[in-house]
């Protein structure tokens, strides 16, 4: 979303357009304003309409005698929906914050400093190995005695966020491993300060390459936001529970139903991934 | 802030404990048969063989853990009309089941890797298919699936968090049911010291598991080094540490 444009230059026709350098600093370019703008209203957004507390629907119910009743199997579709649909937006907004806390911990890895390198390496490994199940009640359960108090659904969000940031940074870490040595030995010759390094030089360079890798933990965040019902989002799993809950037999229905809603986002999600995966692998050939 | 609990809650804990580890073993038991059949599979040169190993992979890897093991211990029982069925079972089998699915893809891709050359010389050699595998292949497969392999039973591991769900009495369940029945009294640790606590029990536990794959790495690399007498036929293919689930 550059609104810059090279008065001095006029590029020909095919050729690769090469903007001059923004003098300003990186603070005052309208591409921080734009970014800014989209993280705010994307926050705002979750703020107000994430995880609303959903009602699901009690009048259905088997009948009884039957091992699987369809017409049960088939009204209980739109809560289903409204279910799917929190543990996607708790999916997105908590990857939202995976993305950023990612990139802080793969940079923070980098640092020269040991204090710094150490501290985040033992982080990721902990985070890394350690249930998000226990993660998200330490979150939502202990932060209070500190005064912290979240809701179940940013506490969903900031748990996801965190957990999926850690295996974000090591995806990061190689894809800026991957940036080849000339780059970095250009930017210290053409004596460009850090912001510009990694904003204009380093990053760019290295996200497309880890795509499919971002594109996997995306998926794999998805499987596990449904944990969220265990701190009472009102997420998909928590509509099977309560709609199991309805009477003796009637748990096959609804996790019946959520595990093929799943496989109906899943599949198709894994397959443009791996898509994306080969016309990575493709560019990068040629 | 004192970081260590009584002594009374690590009894607990680590009776907790006993069963994640015993719910692993079961779920690693069953994901590693599993990934090497469906691995096997998914290269067979039955089109039947291939495709069915094709949508058990898919499905087992699209659908979440949680969700395959709500519907194997409340949905399974009651289509195939069994009462009372063991919860550890079930638990480990959804565990073995998404742990395989992973897997299965694993090894496929390190079978994969092997060179073609050493199917071939097999073929000239008149081994048998299963000898091929078991003599030729699957040796040299090894030295590329234990490292993403030590990954997976790693998630598999904090994937045993979720048997708690279903009310296996693990870690995480005495966890939450010492964090509830310390409410009573006035001098209980505060929950972000228990929850600490559960959270390094796990952390020791997968520290081992990682410790355990790499000496097997490591013996699997000395004898093929060994065996190859220090000629480097090929760079040696160190996969990249990412995740394995």
């Amino acid at each position: 979303m550059s609104t810059d444009t090279d008065p001095v230059t006029p590029s020909p026709a095919g050729a690769h357009h090469v903007a001059p350098p923004d003098i300003r600093p990186w603070w005052l370019r309208p591409k921080t304003f734009v970014i800014a703008a989209g993280v705010v209203v994307f926050a705002a957004f979750m703020w107000r309409f994430g995880g609303g507390d959903i009602r699901f629907s009690t009048e259905h119910r088997p009948r009884p005698g039957t091992t699987f009743d369809w017409d049960y199997f088939f009204a209980l579709v739109p809560d289903m929906l409204r279910g799917i649909w929190v543990t996607a937006q708790a999916t997105v907004a908590g990857f939202a914050v995976a993305l950023v806390i990612g990139l802080l911990l793969a940079l923070g890895r980098r640092s020269r400093l040991r204090v710094v390198r150490l501290p985040v390496a033992l982080f990721i490994e902990f985070v890394r190995s350690t249930p998000l199940l226990i993660q998200l009640y330490f979150v939502y359960y202990a932060l209070p005695d500190w005064d912290i108090t979240l809701g179940a659904f940013v506490t969903l969000v900031i748990g996801l966020g965190v957990h999926y940031g850690t295996y974000c940074s090591e995806a990061y870490r190689a894809g800026i491993n991957s940036v080849p040595k000339g780059q970095w030995e250009a930017s210290t010759a053409l004596n460009l300060g850090p912001t510009t390094k990694w904003s204009q030089i380093i990053i760019p360079q290295a996200i497309p390459n880890v795509l499919p890798a971002l594109g996997n933990f995306l998926i794999a965040g998805f499987k596990d936001a449904p944990l969220g019902s265990t701190i009472q989002v009102t997420g998909i799993l928590a509509f099977a529970t309560a709609a199991s809950g309805r009477s003796f037999d009637a748990g096959v229905e609804p996790y019946t139903l959520i595990g093929i809603g799943f496989l109906l986002v899943s599949i198709p999600s894994a397959w443009l991934v791996r898509r994306l995966e080969r016309r990575i692998a493709y560019e990068r050939i040629s | 802030m004192d970081i260590q609990l009584p002594a009374h809650y690590y009894d607990r804990l680590f009776e907790g404990l006993q069963v994640t580890l015993q719910v692993l073993a079961l779920a690693f038991a069953l994901g590693i048969v599993l990934s090497v059949v469906l691995g096997v599979a998914r290269l067979s040169p039955s089109r039947i063989a291939r495709s069915v190993s094709l949508a058990w992979i898919e499905v087992t890897r699209g659908i979440s853990t949680i969700v395959l093991l709500f519907w194997m211990a409340y949905a399974l029982p009651i289509l195939l009309g069994v009462d009372q069925p063991s919860l550890l079972l079930m638990g480990s089998i959804a565990l073995g089941i998404n742990m395989g699915g992973y897997g299965g893809e694993i090894v496929r891709g390190a079978i994969q890797s092997v060179p073609r050359g050493q199917t071939e010389a097999s073929i000239a050699l008149n081994l048998t298919e299963t000898q091929r595998l078991r003599h030729v292949i699957l040796p040299q497969a090894m030295r590329i699936i234990l490292p993403p392999m030590g990954n997976l039973t790693i998630e598999i591991l904090k994937g045993t968090a979720l048997v708690s769900l279903i009310s296996l009495s693990d870690l995480s369940y005495e966890g939450v049911k010492l964090r509830v029945s310390g409410r009573l009294s006035p001098d209980a640790p505060s929950d972000a010291v228990l929850f600490v606590n559960i959270l390094v029990i796990y952390f020791v536990v997968a520290q081992i598991i990682n410790g355990l794959f790499r000496l097997a790495e490591w013996r699997v690399n000395r004898r093929f080094e060994g065996a190859r007498n220090g000629v480097e036929l090929s760079p040696s293919p160190k996969v990249t540490a990412g995740a394995g689930g």
